[in-house]
């Protein structure tokens, strides 16, 4: 019966083109203005990382100012610092303390083509250690990073970004070349192929929703080349000195953490070296508040960092509210629909059908149309999310996109709205008295 | 076959009470062909849409085919008109964007045939009246007359014991209107039970026997002359 139903469905679709055209757009505006905001909202809050977030830890102490929290929150512990300072990820890496652990930083430079054609451009850095590789999952098309010598030793090799790769050395297989930047020759140890974790979640706070830097080298040349400082830089107190060495000797914060902790035993170990390791300080002057030390998983961390936006959410809400309004519309012309029909239910009724049967027959119907309000609706969420990317740049273009779980999403988000909707209509359908419909005809 | 024995059924708004049926008896036996006579508001469709399982009643008996219908809940009472009753309506009642295949189709549906059956018994039943070749024309390109006929064909798709019809010649000239009362008579001959309501005296003769109801009751029953006599030959 069901083909029979889906065949009465677009039949009695086509027998009434404005109403149901109406029906259908009503819906598609609904789901349009809602798969748009939830897609944003979606991708904002996406787990990056899925196969190991929960053993990647970021890392904080509070390393801050004794009269004033990081931040105001005044319901719970202020938070200690986004970011630690240089002596903190220098002294913490040293420790070794985690399975897998590395510090990173933003910093910047002028690439040098060595093609006489090619002109010199800048790019993103990130100052990171060889586990960074490992940690993130991040997929190579050639050579690999890194090893713990090179980053202790200094050495000057970098890790090319895919696009980096292809705009220098046309995308060939740049192992073993020299790459100029910054002034330094440095060798080609590895090619990342495309890696665009959304959010960015290992470095929040220089935009969660940028593309990944472009070149990747041992963090210690941060010291050695004097790499300026991407990305946020805060200070509680004057650095005692002037020049770059007296930068990474103060307090200011500009540097990330992250390890990874593959069991609660092995988070629990950490926390306490953690505490451990701010009370020495503090026997030595430093970390003047009391001890808040925290290790936050990937979506715990996201989630502190308010990734996603309060508007965001806000602007999903009321694009809900605003799909309920169209499904409001629906069940009214729904039921100007089917009590169009109540002659051709009369007649069902008379030569046999139950009311369970006109139930699922109308029911089926309110679903092909909600079938083709949410095809219509994801044209209207495309041209939505174009309005957005127009509307906000560049930097929201990773969000603002349709997969595959979104596309399933608002057909099924429209089909099961407007089967809810047609349930009303659908009822009053199934409880028409024939006999008034049969002679009335 | 059909027995209703004292039936009563009320029709009650906020401020008034219609005795529509009051102890209305009536048996049909089967291979009849009745003919429900009587004034307008003298109960005749009230009796049809009760007797068609199509409206419930507030007194009294009503059996069908041996079955006591007053308990029966709504998929029960559905799945009997499906299997026993075949309606025909002064309007037709065709589906209009269905074709006369599938407006014959929709009572067989109903039933569960595979397709090869439901094929095969809508194109016995539109042979039956004359339209086997207009399987796929929408009732909008035929007469009142042939539309008629596709209700017909409709009715004895699922081969019911009981065709029960309601002024089924009332939207007809005389000359279609005679070709459709050949139709049922012939449909008779072949076995299967007829209730007509009409308002015309010429085609109630036509029947085996005439009732006629008046305020809600059976005041009289006769046997058709003209039936009688054409029963003879």
């Amino acid at each position: 019966m069901f083909t029979y139903y889906l065949k009465l469905a677009f039949k009695s679709i086509k027998r009434n083109p404005i109403l149901s055209t109406l029906m259908v757009m009503a819906i598609a505006l609904g789901i349009g203005a809602s798969i748009t905001t939830i897609t944003v909202n979606y991708l904002m809050s996406a787990d990056p990382i899925p196969q190991k977030s929960q053993q990647l830890f970021y890392v904080q102490v509070d390393s801050w100012d004794p009269n004033e929290a990081y931040s105001d929150n005044s319901d719970e512990v202020a938070p200690p610092p986004s970011q630690l300072t240089y002596t903190e990820a220098t002294n913490l890496m040293a420790a070794k303390r985690a399975y897998k652990q590395t510090a990173m930083a933003k910093s910047g430079g002028i690439i040098e083509p060595q093609s006489q054609d090619a002109k010199p451009f800048e790019a993103s850095i990130r100052l990171t250690f060889a586990d960074f590789f490992s940690m993130f999952d991040v997929p190579f098309q050639y050579g690999n990073s890194w090893d713990e010598q090179s980053d202790i030793n200094r050495d000057l090799v970098v890790v090319l970004s895919k696009n980096i790769n292809d705009k220098v050395f046309g995308g060939e297989n740049s192992v073993g070349k020299n790459f100029i930047m910054s002034g330094k020759t440095f060798r080609v140890i590895g090619v990342m192929d495309n890696w665009q974790p959304v959010p960015k979640f290992y470095d929040i706070g220089n935009g969660a929703f940028d593309l990944p830097e472009e070149v990747y080298m041992p963090f210690y040349l941060k010291e050695e080349l004097e790499l300026p400082n991407w990305g946020n830089v805060n200070c509680w107190k004057t650095p005692e000195g002037e020049g770059f060495k007296a930068f990474l000797r103060s307090e200011c914060i500009n540097f990330q953490m992250w390890v990874e902790l593959p069991t609660l035993g092995d988070k629990a170990d950490y926390l306490s070296f953690l505490n451990n390791y701010v009370t020495e300080q503090k026997e030595l002057g430093r970390f003047p508040r009391p001890l808040n030390n925290r290790l936050s998983d990937v979506m715990t961390w996201m989630e502190s960092q308010k990734v996603v936006d309060r508007d965001a959410k806000l602007m999903m809400w009321l694009s809900f509210m605003f799909l309920l309004v169209c499904l409001l519309n629906t069940i009214g012309l729904l039921l100007a629909k089917f009590s169009g029909k109540a002659a051709e239910i009369g007649l069902r009724r008379a030569v046999g059908a139950s009311k369970a049967e006109l139930f699922k027959q109308h029911i089926i119907e309110a679903a092909c149309i909600g079938l083709l309000g949410g095809i219509v609706g994801l044209g209207l969420a495309f041209l939505g999310l174009q309005g957005v990317k127009s509307l906000y740049g560049d930097f929201i273009d990773n969000l603002a996109t349709l997969d595959t779980n979104m596309v399933i999403l608002a057909l099924l988000l429209a089909v099961v709205s407007s089967v809810l909707a047609g349930l009303y209509p659908t009822w009053r359908a199934c409880n028409i008295a024939p006999a008034s419909q049969l002679k009335s005809q | 076959m059909l027995k209703m024995m004292d039936v009563k059924k009320v029709f009650r708004t906020d401020l008034v009470e219609t005795q529509a049926l009051i102890d209305f008896n009536l048996h049909v036996k089967e291979g009849d062909f009745v003919a429900v006579t009587g004034p307008s508001g003298s109960g005749k469709t009230t009796f049809l849409n009760i007797a068609g399982l199509l409206e419930t009643f507030d007194g009294g008996k009503f059996e069908l085919d041996g079955q006591d219908v007053s308990h029966l809940n709504d998929r029960q009472r559905s799945r009997l008109r499906n299997e026993k009753i075949g309606f025909i309506f002064q309007s037709f009642n065709l589906i209009p964007d269905l074709n006369l295949f599938d407006n014959v189709d929709v009572p067989l549906r109903y039933r569960g045939f595979n397709s090869a059956e439901r094929k095969k018994r809508i194109e016995h039943s539109l042979d039956m009246v004359g339209l086997a070749q207009r399987m796929q024309h929408l009732p909008s390109q035929l007469s009142g007359g042939q539309q008629q006929r596709v209700a017909i064909a409709r009715a004895l798709a699922g081969e019911p014991r009981f065709l029960l019809a309601d002024e089924p010649t009332g939207n007809l000239d005389s000359q279609m209107a005679s070709s459709v009362m050949d139709l049922l008579r012939d449909i008779n001959a072949k076995g299967t039970t007829i209730i007509m309501v009409t308002h015309d005296a010429n085609l109630a003769k036509q029947a085996k026997r005439n009732i006629f109801v008046r305020d809600g009751k059976v005041s009289e029953v006769t046997v058709s002359p003209l039936a009688a006599k054409l029963c003879a030959v």
